[in-house]
């Protein structure tokens, strides 16, 4: 149940995607979803779609892990697409109750923001799953590090992303525990009525806020033990470097969105 | 008929995933009423995965558990009854506590199990007795308690639901020597006062050898074996083979053995030691 939870999760490899410097990596995601939104049109998201198969097939991971990526925004998405459906009023009307109408554009709409919504989920999850969560925070160190002349607390920012990062797994595993023993003494948490459910929240709450502060105090002390100032003068154990192949994933990406916008350019 | 059985009883962790392990690997055991089992293994043997398995925790993969001959996924919805009948205590349960005062907190299992009032305070107050918690630290806050009280209050909150097995994974684990026995003696007490199951996980070689009837020990997902505490402790060199311990004192004997002085009996108490050492001298004494 938990466990299922793939957000930020990360699958250890060797593929060319994992070897890819985290800072391309970054970027070549920031050009990804540009492509899916800046062509409007279906040949624009065929092209995201195609770039994105690539992509996932050079990962050797297995499909069925985006299928899963999907799978919590669900609610999301039908949302998403019913709102489109009935409230979009242009098109030709092909049902009508009161103010709510379904219209061909509408049902087109729809359609669109799914396929596209999809293909974000799925192609930016291939960044988490392939990166370690401690060597993207690096990156987004790096790529942030400019914004330090203007006194941003880049360091700082990326310190407290890591130890969120980090923390997700074990907080999981805490709230799977306070819950089995919880279970063990007959609380229903996943069976019985809402009103049971939610009073029996406290007795899982209460254990994981206690535990989260003591780890958190914990943590403090740790890093103080071990002189922790901040990131003035700070080495890094692990240096990125850039390699050829970064530089041609960023060629290829870049070309894959310029193909996208003169095809587009030229449909029209 | 064995209280708990399992056959075949197999668990995969993550399945489909890179992550796959299977943790529990085609057990066959069958515990008898009233016993006192000891569980060893070593970290991530699967021990910890398959005591989750007798109350309904988790779902086997494939195989069965059976409760007095039943199957507890028989009917899925009454799993919480087999979690009421087998009582589990997790590691360090002391981070469980939650209620506002003691007495709420032991008093949550009974009260999920929709017993009257007077019920609840009678096994609160029983249990509390059991496990050496006095009377007027009932209505303190569980987290006011010093670290072995928290502990002996949240095996109480298990206790109070009166199953018939209690399973306790590492019950003294991060307590000082006298935290140790106070919380064993206790253990010990109760399972003598109620005729109940109970199964305790520990490292503790000594421990276990001072309580357990018999011994159950998992090494690599799979049962290595489960036999008479003696048995157990005579294979002393397979036992350390697969990274567990014997008894020290165990230990001691076999090396006397191996130089000549043999007392042909397997030996891993220090109260059984001294008797038959004592014994021997004074059989010398006599001619």
């Amino acid at each position: 149940m938990l466990r299922d939870i793939t957000i930020g999760q990360y699958f250890p490899g060797n593929s060319l995607i994992h070897r890819l410097d985290p800072r391309f990596k970054i970027v070549i995601t920031v050009l990804y979803i540009i492509m899916l939104f800046a062509g409007g049109t279906y040949t624009g998201l065929a092209i995201g779609a195609v770039y994105a198969f690539i992509a996932i097939a050079l990962s050797k991971i297995k499909p069925k892990m985006f299928v899963k990526s999907i799978k919590p925004i669900m609610p999301f998405l039908l949302i998403t697409a019913v709102i489109n459906l009935l409230l979009v009023s242009s098109g030709e009307i092909l049902w009508q109750w009161k103010f709510l109408k379904i219209t061909d554009a509408g049902i087109n709409i729809s359609v669109f923001m799914i396929i596209r919504i999809v293909l974000l989920i799925a192609g930016t999850s291939l960044l988490t799953y392939t990166t370690s969560p401690i060597t993207l925070t690096d990156a987004i160190e790096r790529l942030l590090s400019p914004l330090k002349k203007l006194k941003f607390p880049v360091h700082e920012l990326a310190m407290m992303m890591s130890i969120a990062l980090r923390f997700i797994p074990t907080l999981i595993e805490e709230t799977d525990k306070i819950m089995s023993a919880q279970k063990a003494r007959g609380a229903e948490i996943d069976t019985g009525s809402f009103i049971t459910r939610a009073r029996n929240l406290v007795s899982i709450l209460v254990p994981l806020f206690i535990s989260s502060f003591r780890r958190a105090d914990e943590l403090a002390t740790a890093m103080e033990c071990r002189c922790y100032n901040g990131g003035s003068g700070r080495t890094r154990l692990r240096q990125l470097k850039s390699a050829p192949r970064d530089y041609a994933a960023l060629f290829v990406t870049a070309a894959f969105l310029a193909g996208e916008i003169i095809i587009g350019r030229i449909w029209h | 008929m064995p209280i708990l059985e399992t056959q075949e009883l197999t668990y995969v962790y993550s399945p489909g995933t890179p992550f796959e392990k299977t943790a529990v690997d085609h057990v066959n055991i069958s515990i008898e009423k009233g016993e006192m089992i000891g569980v060893m293994g070593h970290t991530g043997s699967g021990k910890s995965t398959l005591i989750q398995h007798f109350n309904g925790l988790l779902r086997p993969t494939s195989g069965k558990v059976l409760l007095d001959g039943k199957d507890i996924w028989e009917d899925k919805t009454k799993i919480r009854d087999v979690r009421f009948r087998v009582g589990l205590v997790f590691q360090y349960p002391e981070y469980q506590l939650f209620e506002e005062t003691v007495f709420k907190d032991i008093a949550f299992g009974p009260k999920n199990m929709g017993l009257d009032e007077a019920e609840i305070k009678r096994r609160v107050l029983e249990t509390s007795h059991d496990i050496g918690l006095s009377e007027e630290l009932m209505e303190r806050s569980p987290f006011d308690l010093s670290g072995g009280q928290k502990r002996r209050a949240a095996i109480a909150g298990v206790m109070a639901m009166e199953p018939d097995v209690l399973i306790l994974d590492e019950p003294t684990a991060g307590l000082d020597p006298a935290g140790r026995d106070k919380i064993l003696g206790h253990i010990k007490a109760y399972h003598r006062r109620t005729g109940n199951t109970t199964l305790i996980v520990s490292h503790s070689m000594e421990d276990i050898a001072s309580f357990a009837d018999r011994i159950l020990v998992m090494s690599d997902s799979k049962l290595f074996c489960f036999d008479d505490t003696v048995k157990v402790f005579a294979r002393s060199e397979e036992i350390s083979s697969i990274g567990l311990d014997v008894p020290q004192i165990t230990r001691v004997f076999d090396e006397l053995k191996r130089q000549g002085a043999d007392f042909g009996k397997e030996v891993y108490t220090v109260e059984y030691a001294k008797n038959l050492l004592l014994k021997r001298l004074s059989e010398r004494e006599v001619p």
